[in-house]
């Protein structure tokens, strides 16, 4: 079909305009690296950076602490997405706990992960506790905001329409609130996933003895670049893999939207 | 039967009371169509509002079979100016709403209704496919699996062309035929109001109150080209024509 066809083309073209910056950089950071033009420890090439990949993978250390960075990085993200999901759900409903609750999650909210690390560490030691928790911190208020100004913004004459056909408080919530805030929901989850790898790298940074942030943090002290690249790559990768995850799912779930692909795609 | 009764409803607004309401005083039949007519500012949506019980901060007395009305329900079905269907669901979710359509006997009856605001083939599309027409008749079929006492339509055409409302029309009058439901149907379109009414209730605004209404004793199908359609048409509009007048003043429109 001429369509199809079109349409392959067109996509592979896409693909092509989106990898020329990255590919030539490579290109260039192997030149100027092979010609010995800068510092080789500080900065290794991509050909060295490619073999310590291949190494780490071979020797299996890279899947074991991606594993358990995975491991942590879900945990934080399901506890501190899910209490974000309920608080924003909660908060949303109701004027009065939004005024209960909000003043202080706002204040909340914008305490960098560096300045409580510490205070968490203190408290919980340095075990699995508290970088769950950390981890779990960031990821709570991506999904606290976005599913509270979803709640917020269900289109108030739809209310009208569940009266008139005689909705319980219940089906109220789940047919109409919950699905009409589904959007925004998503947006939080995406923002929290993202957030909780940020989480991950400082809790990781801080203190531990696995997980790809402890890998970026032993090969600082050996000074192993390539190994710190290595985990820097593989952070942006997972980082990315799981986001297109998410969109995947979006997509799927909010088919009904008019608006799921922006202009021009 | 509805019965409305000494019906006052004042809105308060910073330049002080605003009556939107003055002595209503009307009786429907079960069964009846009744259409009402008036310029914007009339009251007539208002009064729709409160015989749905979505509005309840009024005077006087609004009772359906005896029974004072306290707040909206299913028996009171609603079309409102937009479809207001649900984007996330399909016309037969839309349809069925808050019932489930593994009930066997919901989804037959979502079925037919289909059919009878000639959907089929659409039970899968969803609201954003639809065009105006067709997401109103989802509407009107979304009020009718309720078995309503009264269907209240909102100038339910208002946004629709001349040959989708035309067709709309027709759709609406095979329905009641087929239920027998009785209409209460707002519109500021004389011919709309003519053509399916059984009685033409004529509106005046500031205050909100009845002009006047006339019965259109015509046989349906009606026929707008028939000379008895005409005359009758520019009774209403002669009606219509004393109640535009004192209209024309500073603010009026609102």
């Amino acid at each position: 079909m001429q369509g199809a066809n079109n349409r392959w083309s067109l996509r592979a073209l896409h693909l092509f305009v989106g990898a020329l910056l990255p590919l030539s950089i490579l290109a260039v950071w192997q030149y100027v690296t092979a010609a010995g033009m800068v510092n080789a420890i500080l900065i290794p090439s991509p050909k060295s950076i490619a073999a310590e990949f291949g190494a780490m993978i071979s020797s299996g250390e890279l899947q074991r602490n991606l594993g358990i960075s995975a491991w942590r990085a879900m945990l934080g993200f399901l506890l501190g997405g899910g209490l974000g999901l309920a608080a924003g759900l909660w908060v949303g409903f109701s004027i009065r706990t939004e005024r209960l609750l909000d003043p202080s999650l706002q204040l909340l909210r914008t305490l960098p992960h560096l300045a409580v690390a510490p205070l968490f560490i203190l408290w919980f030691g340095f075990g699995e506790m508290s970088k769950v928790l950390l981890i779990a911190k960031g990821a709570f208020f991506p999904l606290y905001v976005n599913t509270f100004l979803g709640v917020r913004s269900v289109d108030r004459n739809l209310f009208d329409v569940a009266k008139v056909l005689e909705f319980t408080r219940w089906q109220t919530i789940t047919k109409l609130i919950i699905p009409a805030s589904l959007p925004s929901i998503f947006l939080g989850i995406r923002l929290s996933i993202g957030i909780s790898w940020l989480g991950l790298v400082v809790a990781e940074l801080m203190g531990s003895s696995s997980g790809i942030g402890y890998i970026i943090n032993d090969a600082r002290s050996f000074s192993l670049t390539s190994v710190i690249f290595v985990g820097i790559i593989v952070f942006a990768l997972v980082g990315k893999i799981t986001d297109s995850i998410v969109k995947l799912l979006e997509r799927r779930l909010l088919r009904w939207q008019n608006n799921l692909k922006g202009a021009g795609s | 039967m509805l019965e409305i009764e000494g019906l006052n409803k004042t809105f308060a607004s910073p330049s002080g009371d605003v009556v939107a309401l003055h002595q209503i005083r009307l009786q429907v039949e079960k069964g009846q169509f009744v259409t009402f007519i008036g310029p914007s500012g009339c009251g007539k949506s208002t009064l729709l509002k409160i015989v749905a019980g979505l509005d309840t901060a009024y005077q006087g007395s609004v009772k359906l079979n005896g029974k004072a009305i306290a707040g909206p329900g299913v028996e009171k079905g609603f079309i409102f100016q937009e479809p207001r269907l649900f984007p996330w669901l399909n016309v037969e979710r839309n349809i069925a709403a808050n019932r489930s359509l593994r009930d066997k006997e919901v989804c037959k009856q979502v079925d037919e209704l289909i059919e009878l605001v000639r959907l089929k083939g659409f039970e899968k599309a969803y609201p954003r496919e639809l065009s105006g027409g067709m997401a109103q008749r989802v509407a009107i079929a979304r009020a009718l699996l309720r078995r309503p006492e009264v269907l209240l339509l909102d100038e339910p055409f208002g946004a629709l062309d001349a040959f989708t409302r035309t067709h709309m029309q027709e759709v609406l009058l095979d329905i009641w035929e087929n239920n027998k439901t009785t209409m209460l149907f707002v519109t500021h379109d004389l011919d709309e109001a003519v053509f399916l009414g059984q009685r033409v209730v004529i509106m005046n605004p500031r205050p909100g109150h009845i002009r006047n209404v006339i019965g259109i004793d015509l046989p349906y199908p009606r026929k707008r080209s028939g000379s008895s359609f005409q005359e009758l048409r520019s009774r209403v509009l002669s009606e219509f024509e004393k109640v535009e007048t004192p209209a024309i003043e500073i603010g009026a429109g609102i």
